[in-house]
């Protein structure tokens, strides 16, 4: 089957890449693009650990065709950090030991980064209901929504 | 070994540092187990039995071999030949032979240049089936004429008559139950049912894998347990142990279900037949198909109780159905049992049965939870109907250092009574419930594991240190290895960087499982630190010119000691360690033991439910978690291994479940349909950290990963009861089954 | 000599005794003792057992020592998750 050529931006850097038709999004970022740091927990749309935003939106990119990505702006969990400043999320996920084997942590940093810059003053109903599309094994999500929380809680007060 | 030098005041151990690894993993840069290239690496797929339990008449590989891209075909004959025991066991489950024993189970392989070509190439594999007789429930499997999954699978302990599907038995306990139920003022007999559940760990099974002709070979993977895959990856593959270097991936979970292999033996078979190094990875129904799952069970409980709550007697019948394959933990199930109590008649029997059903893996406390949901229930039963208070009734029978636990031997420090006065004496067990709820609590158990341990600390010339540990690090491990070496020490945590060590780096550890790590790997970096000091008042005192035990070891430097050591300025590490390769060469410590003394965990859990009588569904509005930890060396991942522990109990209870249609194929193999808790599904889940010290630990530490997925069961059944009127036999208390209850009840 | 405690499950392999008599001082003592005097006792042995030595339970270690008055338990080899 002949690759298509695609044209994106991903993270602010503009790159091209050449797929499969078949391939997903996250294929091609973890295969072609060397950015590992979305991982496949299922490949079906259900655990969220692919997580990434579209143009602003956040979606499972195991769930998106590689070639979709064409003239659009794809972030991904690489880019969260501004050069070695963390994101007050990155920073408070180490703080409150929100993450134990850190599988999920790429995937609920990009899908919690998107609900702050939706809502920056969520409460803790909405924090859960926001994540529910990305599980998590080990930590039965307590530290999670607190790390979550207190992020918004300083990013709001630093704004 | 001698612990009269147990330390109760701490400087670093019970604060809550940064995690060494915290930046890699909220950044990206972790390396997991599907994360890892090679030159000319090569893409495997597996194809997976379709059928419960066939024959397997002929397999067709040439469509496949002649597809472009192709570099190896692989099937049962690319493996050793003649092992047996456990090794046979794990090489059939890897890679069916004769017969295909469960839906999901590899029957061949393929590597191809591209991963969708390898996907491709796997269908066109032909394969001929027989198809056989099944049966997947545990009861129906020990029935008289259920299909025998294999003849003389059977080992001496099974008693005569039983059905050849009963594979092991098991028998413990003490005094007279049928005296000891004479004496109760209401015994309470019941049955239950458990589903198997699976581990869950979000990071499928990865693994990337090199062997060349000449028996050498490379393996990454996500693993509990490196060496374990290194012994069980050779012997399958029939080359030498040694020769195939192992190095553990980070760990996206694992729970027990990576404490063995699935695909890394079939990956090295795929790259020693393509001469090319070979990436293989789960997808989601692959794991949920053919790895893990726990045991299901069938079990009945009988106790005795007086008006006053004191049990008189107690026994119980616990039948685990485990796989394809001898090795349900029906043992521990047994052994857990009643071990929180103090009973003069005890009696247990275990049944492990084979069935159509994938291998089972150790899941967190393997085969405890289940054991608890059923006692705990029973306790409860005879609580309600005596109009006892829970925890004061398990108070009055709980056991303590002395007491003869139910298994045999006789306690040593432990922390029960502890965690239930906790759980009397917090604010959650007097809350006032609101109308529809119920509360329940439960007790857990769980032995906790020590295990062969190496670990190797090594000095750099500034002073700072290198620790070498072999358990992989699967939830924040480094942070508390590296908060003992620095207690021991005396120096900054920051200043040690702990890294897991490859197969050939260290000598030979244990599999992280057991709750082991903390404890075992633990142990050893303060013993190795130890060593390292030892060397560093040598040095000291040769400087000084003065006798080495006229030196001691204070707040990170050597300092004279004792009247004749003289007045000397004390030497900071990084002083001895400057010129350490002039003054005796490289300083290192290291120690190697498999440490005895793990500690036995209880804890105990209070939980609220709510039922909707419209759709059935429970609800959890308030959780609490009481567990002893002995000494909670980062007490956040502490907490969080209690949060954990409970989150997984609350799926298991309420909607997690293997189902498999009368053609004995899983149902559910995906995770919409095999639905883990989500956040919207959980309460904020409260923890107490009881620490009654293990005496087998320099610090008094004991495991804290499992004993947290014992008491949840039990416990919402208790509080479903409550909330409800509605006593649950089966697990998952899913909304259909409550429904059904609940208009049973009327 | 020291006592070790079987689980009853052992009885039809000792000739129906749950408490045996060894001559051991260590771990593995009692355990090569046992399968000497029992041989029956070599199959569930060889599959993996622990021993319980004053409540302390011992996984692997057969030089751990054990005196005539110690409280001895065999118990099935443990294995976690």
């Amino acid at each position: 089957m002949s690759k298509i050529h695609v044209t994106t931006t991903v993270n602010g850097d503009e790159t091209e890449f050449l797929c499969d038709p078949r391939e997903t999004l996250l294929d091609v970022l973890r295969d072609r693009l060397n950015l590992t740091g979305a991982k496949e927990g299922c490949g079906t749309g259900d655990c969220g650990a692919c997580s990434v935003t579209i143009d602003g939106r956040l979606v499972c990119s195991c769930l998106v065709l590689g070639a979709e990505a064409e003239g659009k702006e794809i972030a991904t969990v690489e880019g969260i950090a501004d050069g070695d400043t963390l994101h007050p999320l990155q920073r408070k996920f180490i703080e409150h030991a929100a993450l134990q084997c850190g599988i999920c942590t790429p995937g609920i940093l990009v899908a919690a980064k998107s609900l702050l810059e939706k809502n920056p003053d969520p409460t803790e109903t909405e924090v859960r209901y926001w994540l529910a599309g990305n599980l998590c094994r080990c930590t039965g999500y307590d530290k999670i929504i607190r790390a979550v929380m207190d992020a918004a809680t300083e990013m709001r007060e630093a704004s | 070994m001698a612990l009269d030098d147990r330390k109760s005041d701490f400087t670093f151990v019970g604060t809550r540092p940064d995690r060494p690894d915290g930046l890699d993993k909220v950044t990206g840069r972790a390396k997991f187990g599907a994360d890892a290239v090679a030159p000319g690496m090569l893409f495997g797929a597996i194809v997976r039995s379709p059928h419960a339990h066939a024959r397997i008449v002929k397999i067709d590989t040439s469509k496949a071999e002649a597809m472009k891209g192709v570099k190896a075909v692989v099937t049962r004959a690319d493996f050793a030949t003649g092992l047996t025991g456990e090794f046979w066991n794990v090489q059939e489950n890897v890679m069916a032979g004769d017969t295909a024993l469960y839906d999901g189970h590899a029957v061949a392989a393929v590597a191809a240049t591209s991963a969708l070509d390898a996907r491709d190439a796997a269908k066109l594999i032909e394969i001929e089936y027989e198809v056989l007789p099944h049966v997947t429930d545990v009861d129906k499997a020990m029935a008289e004429g259920a299909p025998v999954i294999r003849e003389g699978a059977a080992d001496g302990s099974v008693p005569e008559g039983m059905h050849p599907n009963v594979v092991r038995y098991h028998e413990s306990g003490h005094g007279d139950v049928e005296k000891g139920f004479a004496e109760a003022d209401l015994v309470i007999e019941d049955s239950f049912k458990t589903e198997a559940t699976h581990q869950g760990y979000i990071e499928p099974h990865a693994c990337l894998a090199s062997l060349g002709a000449d028996g050498k070979g490379e393996l990454w993977c996500t693993t509990q347990g490196h060496w374990y895959a290194q012994k069980h990856c050779a012997a399958l593959l029939g080359i030498e142990t040694s020769q195939l270097r192992v190095t553990a991936s980070e760990i996206g979970g694992g729970f027990g279900g990576k404490t063995t292999v699935f695909i890394e033996p079939v990956a090295l078979a795929l790259s020693r037949k393509a001469n090319r190094p070979v990436k293989l990875v789960m997808s989601r129904s692959e794991v949920l198909r053919a790895t893990g799952p726990t045991s299901s069970t069938s079990m009945d409980v009988k106790i005795g109780m007086k008006k006053d709550g004191t049990i008189t007697a107690a026994q119980g019948v616990f039948r685990l159905q485990g796989g394809a394959f001898p090795g349900a933990p029906m043992e521990f199930t047994a052994m857990c049992a009643f071990a929180p109590y103090a009973l003069e008649n005890v009696h247990q029997v275990g049944y492990d049965v084979i069935a159509n059903r994938p291998k089972q893996a150790a899941y967190r406390a393997p085969g405890s939870p289940m054991a608890a949901f059923a006692v705990e229930s029973v306790i409860d039963l005879l609580c309600q109907e005596l109009g006892l208070d829970p925890v004061e009734v398990r108070l009055k029978n709980a056991s303590k250092k002395g007491t003869k636990a139910s298994y045999g031997p006789r306690f040593d420090d432990i922390g029960l009574v502890e965690c239930l006065e906790a759980a009397r004496d917090h604010p959650h067990y007097s809350a006032p419930l609101e109308q529809g709820q119920g509360r329940g609590i439960s007790c857990g158990f769980w032995f906790n594991h020590g295990g062969e341990t190496s670990v190797s600390l090594a000095l750099s010339e500034d002073g700072t240190v290198q620790v070498s540990v072999g358990t992989p690090d699967i939830g924040g491990s480094r942070a508390s290895m590296a908060l003992m070496a620095s207690e021991t020490l005396g120096i900054p945590y920051e200043n040690i960087r702990v890294t897991i060590a490859d197969t050939a780096t260290l000598g030979y550890n244990d599999v992280s499982h057991g709750s082991r790590v903390t404890y075992a790997s633990g142990l050893a970096t303060i013993k190795a630190a130890q060593a390292a000091i030892a060397e560093m008042c040598k040095r000291a005192a040769a400087k000084w010119g003065i006798p080495e035990d006229a030196v001691k070891w204070e707040d990170g430097c050597a300092v004279p000691s004792g009247p004749n050591a003289g007045d000397f300025e004390p030497l900071a590490m990084a002083d001895i360690t400057a010129d350490m390769g002039a003054t005796g060469g490289p300083i290192s410590g290291h120690f190697e033991a498999t440490p005895e003394g793990a500690g036995v965990s209880f804890g105990v859990h209070i939980v609220d439910a709510q039922v909707d009588p419209e759709t059935g569904k429970t609800s959890i509005p308030r959780y609490t978690v009481i567990q002893d930890a002995g000494k909670a060396v980062h007490p956040a991942y502490v907490e969080g291994q209690f949060q954990g522990g409970a989150a997984q109990g609350i799926g298991w209870a309420l909607n997690e479940e293997y189902i498999y249609g009368e053609d004995g194929r899983l149902q559910n193999a995906v995770f919409l349909d095999y639905r883990i808790p989500v956040a919207s599904d959980l309460p904020m889940i409260d923890t107490v950290i009881v620490e009654v010290p293990n005496p087998g630990h320099p610090y008094g530490v004991r495991g804290v990963g499992e004993t947290g997925i014992v008491p949840p069961l039990a416990a919402i059944a208790n509080a479903v009861s409550r909330a409800a009127g509605v006593r649950m036999h089966e697990l998952p208390m899913s909304p259909p089954r409550i429904l059904a209850a609940l208009k049973a009840d009327g | 000599m020291v006592e070790v405690n079987l689980w009853s499950g052992l009885r039809s392999l000792t000739g129906g005794k749950q408490v045996v008599e060894v001559e051991a001082s260590t771990v593995g003592e009692v355990l090569s003792g046992l399968v000497e005097a029992y041989p029956q006792l070599k199959g569930p042995i060889d599959a993996g057992v622990s021993v319980a030595v004053d409540g302390r339970i011992i996984a692997s270690g057969l030089t751990e020592p054990v005196s005539p008055d110690s409280e001895v338990y065999l118990m099935q080899r443990l294995k976690g998750g």
